[in-house]
């Protein structure tokens, strides 16, 4: 990106002034050599994002932000119902709910050392990943609509996990509002057989070591000690998210005209809030978040029991499962008095601060925690969300290191067989049905994790906890 | 070769080109095969019908290339070649192909769908067609 069309507020913070059709600034959190890797696209997309009616205060960019769809992926904006705001299919994206969750296991390195090749056995065993894998469930028409407003609870009530599980999840587990019958009989076909299943793609299981604390006493809160082993899971709402994406993108675009939105980008289709069609995707939407939440919640039962072949009788609490790509209704102050606002973040996380009245008991004094996901052979990230970060971006985080390299030039960069050896002889086992998919998804192909983190965490976006290193990872 | 993939940040471009409109709509959704698996390695044992219409040739090609990912989901199919008419926005096609096996075609990814992204559908100034867009993966 060229830094001469921004404005620097400071250090971490760059502002493109409004022009053209912008109703608002827009605002990048990143730093000289960030920008200069991000794609020119990121400044064109969030611009585009500014134009939307309803926008309140700045369409903002994350630091790991990339080109995508519409918004850049990264980008959070929030809209205001009162003020005409919208809804966009383009700004949740294709992958509804896709996100992040983390689980402990109460093993040390010294214990799995031994036992790795097998554990990762057992686990690709038990995890359905890749093109074409189907999980155990089936799910009929009343369990479909079941899942569809229960989420995580409703796995929970099938015996995919335990109560206390629903604590440590977005939402405790189930997004209210949801509109089973607002999803296409498309979208059900689609996920009648995908229940408990990891995709495709940049998605993975990963089992990792804590490897550095960054903040003792939120890692105490968090239960993170070095050398601890914890498990994390990054998938969404697989077919039937796709699906729905797929329909209210196309009917957004083909209908914004007539409720005279110029829409700078098809890709940036959307509805006004308060309209037939706005609902009905908020409705369809929702009943995608809670199919992540519940496809999370199954992999996560399939996770113990996997673990379980080799480490009988373990207590694998959730650490926390977050969200991306969703459109959530949050009350943030604006000008020191409280609305209501419906945020969209699209590749960016949650990142609520100490107190927040939506936080479990154990995270309220310190806030949420923020799962940022590596690549394979590069670290993750826990962080937690700060007080700062309501004032920054509506209470948001990065969610990635973001691609630096597509992945045509990566299945041309690298071959996947020679990526797994590297990798192994690293200590990082990797297991994939798929040696292209590995290779589309080589460390190097992304941006530099760790940067990213560093300026969310000098941003004031979120706190640095702790460093994670992959150990195994199943690739979907 | 009438099709080709093409760069994009995080997902693939896809684009056929050929002679006629149809023609660049078949090409175009072998490209997208060849993102998920090599179209070589598909054999043509079933044959599965397409029809859909829309009011121009770009949506109809998003509606294209979206209603093969959803029968790809659905019937755990892979195509490899295609038999397309288009008449006044109107597609018939058949989509060659056999059910998935992994181990035979070692699927790299998953297609979530189509998008706008660099949507296209138009002739070049030496006559032939393109078809193209992003798909997300």
């Amino acid at each position: 990106m060229d830094l001469n069309q921004l404005t620097q507020r400071d250090e971490t913070c760059w502002e493109i002034p409004p022009h053209g059709k912008m109703r608002v600034p827009a605002v990048i959190y990143a730093d000289a050599p960030l920008l200069q890797d991000m794609d020119q696209k990121v400044f064109e997309q969030l611009s585009n994002v500014a134009t939307l009616p309803g926008i309140v205060e700045a369409a903002y960019a994350m630091p790991d932000a990339h080109w995508g769809y519409g918004f850049p992926i990264g980008g959070v904006a929030a809209f205001d119902p009162e003020q005409g705001g919208v809804i966009s299919a383009g700004g949740v994206g294709f992958d509804i709910s896709c996100g992040v969750r983390t689980i402990h296991t109460g093993l040390t390195i010294a214990d799995i050392q031994p036992q790795k090749p097998q554990l990762a056995e057992a686990l690709f065993r038990y995890i359905p990943a890749g093109l074409g894998s189907t999980g155990r469930l089936h799910l009929n028409h009343h369990d479909m609509h079941a899942m569809l407003h229960g989420g995580a609870q409703w796995a929970v009530e099938q015996g995919f996990g335990v109560a206390e599980d629903l604590e440590r999840i977005e939402e405790h587990g189930r997004m209210a509002g949801a509109e089973a019958r607002n999803v296409s009989a498309r979208a059900k076909e689609r996920q009648k057989d995908e229940m408990g299943t990891l995709g495709s793609g940049n998605h993975y299981l990963e089992v990792q070591r804590v490897a550095e604390i960054f903040a003792p006493e939120i890692a105490d809160v968090f239960g993170l000690k070095t050398d601890a082993i914890v498990i994390s899971t990054h998938c969404g709402s697989r077919g039937l998210g796709h699906q729905i994406g797929t329909e209210f993108l196309k009917q957004m675009a083909l209908t914004a005209p007539r409720y005279n939105i110029s829409l700078p980008d098809r890709e940036l289709a959307c509805a006004p809030l308060d309209s037939p069609l706005g609902k009905e995707y908020l409705g369809a939407m929702r009943a995608g978040i809670n199919c992540a939440l519940a496809n999370r919640q199954i992999l996560t039962h399939l996770t113990r029991q996997a673990v379980a072949t080799i480490f009988p009788d373990l207590n694998m609490p959730l650490l926390y499962d977050v969200s991306h790509n969703t459109c959530k209704l949050e009350r943030h102050t604006i000008n020191g008095q409280a609305k209501d606002l419906f945020i969209h973040r699209k590749g960016a996380t949650r990142a609520f601060g100490p107190g927040h009245p939506s936080l479990p008991e154990v995270f309220r004094q310190v806030g949420q925690p923020v799962l940022i996901g590596g690549s394979m052979g590069t670290s993750s990230y826990i962080l937690c969300g700060s007080a700062a970060s309501e004032q920054r971006a509506f209470s948001s985080a990065c969610h990635g290191a973001g691609r630096a390299m597509s992945r045509h030039q990566a299945s041309k960069h690298w071959q996947g067989k020679t990526l797994v050896e590297q990798l192994a002889s690293q200590g990082i086992i990797i297991r994939s049905r798929s040696m292209r998919g590995v290779a589309e998804e080589a460390p190097k192909a992304y941006k530099d994790v760790g940067a990213v983190v560093d300026l969310a965490d000098r941003a004031g976006l979120a706190r640095k906890v702790a460093r994670l290193e992959p150990l195994i990872c199943i690739k979907g | 070769m009438p099709w080709e993939h093409f760069e994009h940040a995080a997902d693939i471009g896809i684009r056929g080109i050929d002679a006629t409109l149809s023609q660049a709509f078949a090409q175009a959704a072998i490209a997208m095969t060849a993102v998920i698996t090599d179209p070589g390695r598909v054999a043509a044992t079933h044959s599965f019908a397409i029809h859909c219409s829309a009011e121009d040739n770009e949506i109809l090609f998003l509606d294209w290339i979206n209603e093969l990912v959803y029968a790809m989901a659905v019937h755990k199919l892979l195509f490899n070649h295609y038999q397309v008419d288009i008449i006044e926005n109107r597609l018939s096609a058949v989509a060659f192909g056999e059910p998935l096996d992994r181990q035979k075609h070692q699927p790299a990814v998953e297609i979530k769908g189509a998008t706008f992204t660099e949507l296209f559908v138009g002739q070049r100034p030496d006559g032939l067609w393109i078809a193209q867009c992003i798909v997300d993966v």
